[in-house]
């Protein structure tokens, strides 16, 4: 591991100004950057600990919801508000990670985490993310994991959290603290595609500190679908996010994104043009996620995803619209 | 090992150290370049421990390396087994993601400080009597999630208990046995 410096800032502004040196890292519950040190895929040189900072409050406030950066995934999935007016939120934090490492990992750091891609996070191989411009030996390699929305020539990666798909379909908004002010940045447009430039993920600027999610209102018949490869402690292969508003035997609003599948958490917008305004019968539901894969670039392992998507965007809009 | 002596542990250390497939940087990893030591106060088991560590020391490697507490073990170092499950501040988290330096002041329980006297933790008199092992390995980290799932109350039931025990691999493929453990001591405790 790269030799660090461990600096604790005494606030926020403080903390943004060490973390805009170059060679800075933020650190929340290590829990992604120490894996990421270990194996020499990150290098900084000073790490600043937001711990000090106890930004780690969960405020529910009638309709509205704020999460605060560092607070604990596992809190946020067992907080009553949570259970009630966000079920897809508590419900994609606890089919993440295993209960250890959801009471270490922050609501900061899991927007933040990188992807799993192995090409990526061995040194022994060249990898577009890791290092501009040395090539992606996924596209023609293993791929199984690997993304089919969003692909570009360069990187193939797929954004790998699962939360993130969940704040897709509650319009949260991050907000982001620099040293120009605050900013806030709907969830949608936090994450990039990879397009010419897959090693930069984020809208985040150096030293710019994610100080908040904000979620405007409740989604109480919402749900979070995950497949994976074991029943537990595993990421994606696909997830679903579901939030219907269904009234009088209509659907009036529909928003619904996919994890494991996209470069990014992907919003499916065919599959929500397909819901609105219809009943949510049995055909309608079928039609809808027929429509998921839209776009869709397989390569050459990774083609068992269309049908899989298809399949959990169905059975989650079925679960929320019975 | 200077006189030559061979300790249990020093086998496992040579095992480990077995390289075979390790990388050259990945053996650099393991005699990293010093740089300042910084001193840490951490509260271990309830008794004060201070150290004087690298900056990149996990809490992990502080207990074992440091001071000498090998009753937590070290399988992947990278979150994905369990076997390093310690409690910080009551709450079981991995120790090797976990930087030492950032627990000053925290209380940190290892297998070490489970048992009273010579009497063991009610939890690891259930694995002893429902044989919940065979190499032992992952067991410390086993123990310490159980201990702390029975806390959380997600005992409720057996598929309850095998979500919540998700973070612990065994090898083994002690499972059922270990179900079977956590079941009867959080029933003697509720
Ligand atoms: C074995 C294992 C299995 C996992 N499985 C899953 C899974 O199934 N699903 C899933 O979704 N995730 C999974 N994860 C990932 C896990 O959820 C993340 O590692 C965790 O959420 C990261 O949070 P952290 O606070 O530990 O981040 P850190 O490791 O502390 O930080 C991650 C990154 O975010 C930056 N950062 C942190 N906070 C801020 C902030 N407030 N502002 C700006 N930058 C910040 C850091 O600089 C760093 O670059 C798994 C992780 C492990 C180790
Ligand atoms: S898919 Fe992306 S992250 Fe993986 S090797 Fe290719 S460029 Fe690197
Ligand atoms: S050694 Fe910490 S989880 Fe495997
Ligand atoms: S008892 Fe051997 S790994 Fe669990």
């Amino acid at each position: 591991m790269q030799a660090f410096t461990l600096t604790r800032p005494a606030d926020t502004k403080s903390a943004i100004a060490a973390a805009s040196r170059p060679d800075s890292a933020y650190i929340a519950g290590g829990t992604d950057l120490l894996q990421l040190t270990k194996d020499h895929v990150e290098t900084p040189r000073q790490l600043v600990d937001l711990e000090p900072l106890a930004l780690s409050r969960i405020h529910a406030t009638g309709a509205r919801l704020r999460l605060e950066p560092l607070a604990r995934m596992s809190d946020v999935a067992a907080h009553p508000a949570v259970l009630r007016d966000w079920p897809v939120l508590s419900q994609a934090l606890l089919a993440s990670a295993s209960p250890q490492i959801r009471n270490m990992g922050t609501m900061g750091g899991n927007l933040l985490q990188r992807t799993r891609c192995g090409y990526f996070r061995d040194t022994g191989f060249a990898c577009n993310k890791r290092v501009p411009g040395s090539g992606c030996p996924a596209i023609n390699g293993e791929n199984r994991m690997h993304a089919i929305l969003g692909v570009s020539d360069r990187c193939i990666a797929t954004y790998p959290g699962d939360m993130a798909v969940a704040l897709n379909v509650l319009d949260a908004d991050i907000e982001l603290t620099g040293q120009p002010g605050v900013r806030k940045v709907p969830i949608g447009d936090f994450h990039r595609e990879p397009g010419d430039t897959p090693h930069i993920e984020t809208v985040l600027q150096p030293g710019e500190l994610i100080t908040g999610i904000d979620i405007p209102s409740p989604a109480r018949r919402s749900h979070y679908l995950k497949v994976r490869d074991r029943a537990s402690f595993e990421f994606a292969l696909v997830s679903a996010a579901v939030a219907l508003d269904i009234e009088d035997g209509t659907i009036r609003a529909a928003r619904v994104a996919a994890g494991g599948v996209g470069t990014k958490p992907w919003r499916l917008a065919q599959v929500e043009a397909a819901l609105t305004g219809k009943s949510p019968d049995a055909a309608t539901l079928k039609a809808a996620a027929d429509q998921a894969a839209a776009g869709a670039k397989p390569a050459k392992s990774n083609g068992f995803k269309i049908v899989l998507l298809k399949r959990t965007v169905l059975r989650a809009l079925q679960t929320v619209s019975a | 090992m200077a006189d030559g002596s061979v300790t249990r542990r020093g086998v496992m250390v040579g095992a480990a150290g077995g390289v075979v497939f390790s990388t050259p940087r990945a053996r650099a990893d393991e005699n990293p370049p010093a740089t300042d030591a910084i001193a840490v106060k951490l509260r271990v088991n309830g008794e004060a421990l201070h150290l004087e560590i690298d900056p990149r020391t996990s809490l992990l490697d502080a207990l074992r390396e440091t001071a000498g507490l090998t009753g937590t073990k070290k399988g992947c170092d990278r979150g994905a087994c369990g076997a390093c499950t310690v409690h910080l501040d009551d709450r079981r988290i991995v120790s090797c993601l976990t930087l030492a330096a950032r627990c000053e002041g925290k209380h940190i329980r290892t297998i070490e400080g489970l048992s009273s006297a010579d009497r063991l933790h009610p939890m690891q008199a259930a694995f002893v009597e429902h044989d919940g092992f065979q190499c032992g390995y992952c067991t410390p980290g086993q123990i310490m999630s159980a201990v702390a799932l029975v806390k959380e109350g997600h005992a409720g039931s057996d598929g309850e208990i095998r979500e919540w025990m998700s973070g612990n691999i065994c090898r083994c493929g002690a499972y059922p046995n270990i179900v079977a453990a956590i079941r009867q001591a959080a029933s003697a405790e509720g």
